[in-house]
């Protein structure tokens, strides 16, 4: 081998070798489905030469079981049910964030909610998305002037017609609207009134289902309503299946936030606020609505100036006021009292 | 020529390696799923004092019982099933077909095991939902004029299961039919037997080991099986996988998925014992 091959496979070597130093910085995040769009996430990981691990999962209960798995140090990045910010932070999950850091003055005052974000004076977490279970339908094949009343639920005129969605919170949220109770006050005593309508509706269900076959029911005709169902379902698909569309029944409907913090062993916190810098900003934000997995309104009131007005309308993005007004925030049981929510949702299941 | 000691080191050496194989993978997480079965979930928290809560609240919440007789009926349907129509095929395999053709017939049947299974119960799903092509098919010859229900129910779990295992008992019926000596047809024919009594007293009685290790890969597989009865069974009745599935998910709930995973083990180890001692009664 002469001097200038061996001076060349050196180089390569060191070349190889500089590359290797300056590999990727990786950070992992515990995600709804929504964050997994690369569209949303590519911009951040080019940006900041950065490569996010996604981890999604449907229930806080999922994240939970996931993170007793893992190490410590394992996650960065926590995307949450806003409800269950407190009970997560109870858990030493979280770290507290820098308040001059994120744009809480941007977002839509109703859906800051520092009464679970805010613990002890510290915040914990900040509302990224939120939107509302209610109920989807196919404009084609039912009256919707029906869809109005929340008793359409269980409405045997529309019976094997009926998809529901399978979370216990919202669909509970939704019975207890429906009995005149306020999510935010269900008590035990309460539970045999919500279990005998949440079996009605099951009486005339054809299926209960997660997000994906939630979305593949009403899209493909299999039903025609889906209850727990909202813009996350339809907003996406009005491109291709206009005859698809969602409303807020007269009773009310209820509303879901997902928020975001920072896990309180991330070995990269830095980089980790960064990404959640990141989702809060406008541009962000606008990404994150239109995810392929689902659509919702953003939490920044800023993400408009980067939706297009098609995007908007999909999201109804000037109706929020009275939609708002009139939805309530998922329940927030006590341990004792969601354990025996569940019991009562498997019960329900196995009808 | 080897002392005895010798040939003794040489066995272990041969069975040491299978058994750190058994303790690792088999012994060590069984204990620790024990373990885990007789702690108990309190909140977002494990509390680790012993008890049998776990097992007693199976048999105190209907819910569960009813998820394990649901597996039970499924599991039963489908093996049922499968056998009668595994039967047949395996036989016209191996005895219709021209041993040219039964290498080509073998690959069709094994196919199915090719398709991941989550996408198999997906094209299940695709077949037998309301606008799916069984109905739209039935519709256009004018057979009903409304859609079967067909997707979301048990008819659709069993359909997708069903599908799957008639592949698995057809090869192990197959391998049992083929290894039987054509002298057993020669000898029956001589004592003036027909051809359906030769395959009633002579031929089905032999193939009965094939049927029966093939029937336990069945039950074993499909009762301990969460996937396509979540699929194509709409969540309109739970089998106890599922259930199992919900504690971990839903609840972050171990112990007590750990407590149902160790009843459903019991349940398979009833029938493994069942199976075995059958055969072996079948053997004296």
């Amino acid at each position: 081998m002469n001097k200038t091959a061996i001076t060349s496979v050196v180089a390569l070597i060191f070349s190889i070798a500089a590359q290797t130093s300056q590999a990727q910085d990786e950070i992992n995040a515990l995600v709804w489905c929504d964050h997994t769009d690369p569209e949303f996430i590519q911009p951040f990981e080019q940006a900041n030469n950065v490569k996010v691990n996604l981890k999604d999962y449907e229930g806080t209960g999922t994240a939970l079981s996931i993170i007793e798995q893992s190490q410590p140090g394992d996650w960065d990045v926590f995307v949450v049910d806003g409800v269950d910010v407190p009970r997560v932070v109870e858990a030493g999950l979280l770290a507290p964030l820098p308040e001059n850091g994120l744009p809480t003055a941007d977002l839509f005052p109703e859906i800051v909610m520092p009464e679970t974000h805010v613990i002890d004076g510290k915040t914990y977490a900040i509302t990224e998305k939120f939107g509302y279970n209610t109920i989807s339908y196919n404009k084609n094949t039912v009256d919707a002037a029906d869809m109005k009343d929340i008793s359409v639920m269980w409405d045997e005129k529309y019976k094997g017609k009926i998809a529901l969605y399978d979370y216990y919170l919202p669909m509970i949220g939704l019975v207890a609207i429906s009995l005149g109770i306020d999510t935010a006050n269900i008590q035990e005593s309460d539970l045999p009134a919500i279990k005998e309508k949440l079996f009605a509706m099951k009486a005339v269900a054809k299926q209960v289902g997660e997000v994906v076959s939630s979305q593949t029911a009403i899209a493909t005709g299999e039903v025609d309503i889906l209850v727990g169902g909202g813009e996350w379902v339809t907003a996406g698909l009005t491109g291709e299946l206009p005859h698809l569309d969602w409303i807020i029944p007269d009773q009310g409907a209820v509303r879901w936030s997902q928020s975001v913090g920072v896990f309180a062993d991330s070995k990269k916190p830095d980089l980790a606020l960064k990404f959640v810098q990141y989702i809060l900003s406008p541009e962000g934000q606008a990404r994150l609505a239109t995810s392929s997995c689902y659509w919702a309104m953003p939490a920044n009131s800023k993400a408009g100036d980067h939706l297009n007005d098609q995007q908007k309308a999909a999201l109804r993005w000037d109706d929020q006021k009275g939609y708002l007004a009139n939805t309530q925030l998922y329940p927030v049981p006590s341990a004792e009292l969601d354990a025996k929510m569940q019991d009562i949702w498997t019960e329900f299941l196995q009808q | 020529m080897p002392s005895e000691a010798a040939l003794q080191r040489k066995g272990w050496a041969f069975v040491v390696p299978a058994l750190l194989w058994t303790l690792a993978f088999f012994i060590i997480p069984f204990a620790v799923m024990v373990m885990y079965s007789l702690w108990q979930r309190a909140g977002t928290s494990l509390v680790k004092t012993w008890s049998f809560d776990n097992y007693a609240s199976f048999f105190e919440k209907s819910h569960f019982v009813a998820g394990l007789i649901n597996s039970l009926e499924i599991t039963a349907l489908v093996t049922v099933i499968s056998i009668v129509l595994a039967y047949p095929l395996a036989w016209i395999i191996a005895e219709r077909v021209s041993p040219r053709w039964q290498r080509m017939a073998l690959i069709l049947a094994i196919l199915p095991f090719w398709t991941s299974y989550v996408v198999r119960s997906y094209a299940w799903l695709l077949v037998l939902s309301r606008n799916g092509y069984l109905n739209q098919t039935l519709i256009n010859l004018g057979v009903i004029d409304t859609p079967l229900e067909i997707a979301a129910t048990r008819v659709a779990t069993v359909t997708g299961f069903v599908h799957f295992f008639v592949m698995l008992l057809t090869l192990t019926i197959y391998a049992n039919l083929v290894q039987l000596s054509p002298n057993y047809r020669r000898a029956a024919a001589d004592l003036g037997a027909n051809g359906f009594q030769t395959f009633w007293h002579v031929i089905l009685p032999l193939t009965i080991p094939g049927v029966m290790v093939g029937a336990f890969l069945t039950f074993v597989l499909c009762i301990g099986d969460y996937i396509t009865p979540q699929i194509l069974g709409g969540n309109n009745e739970l089998v106890l996988p599922q259930i199992i599935m919900l504690q971990i998910t839903r609840r972050a709930d171990f112990p007590t998925a750990a407590a149902l995973s160790i009843i459903l083990m019991v349940v398979i180890s009833i029938a493994y014992i069942a199976c075995a001692r059958w055969l072996k009664m079948e053997r004296t």
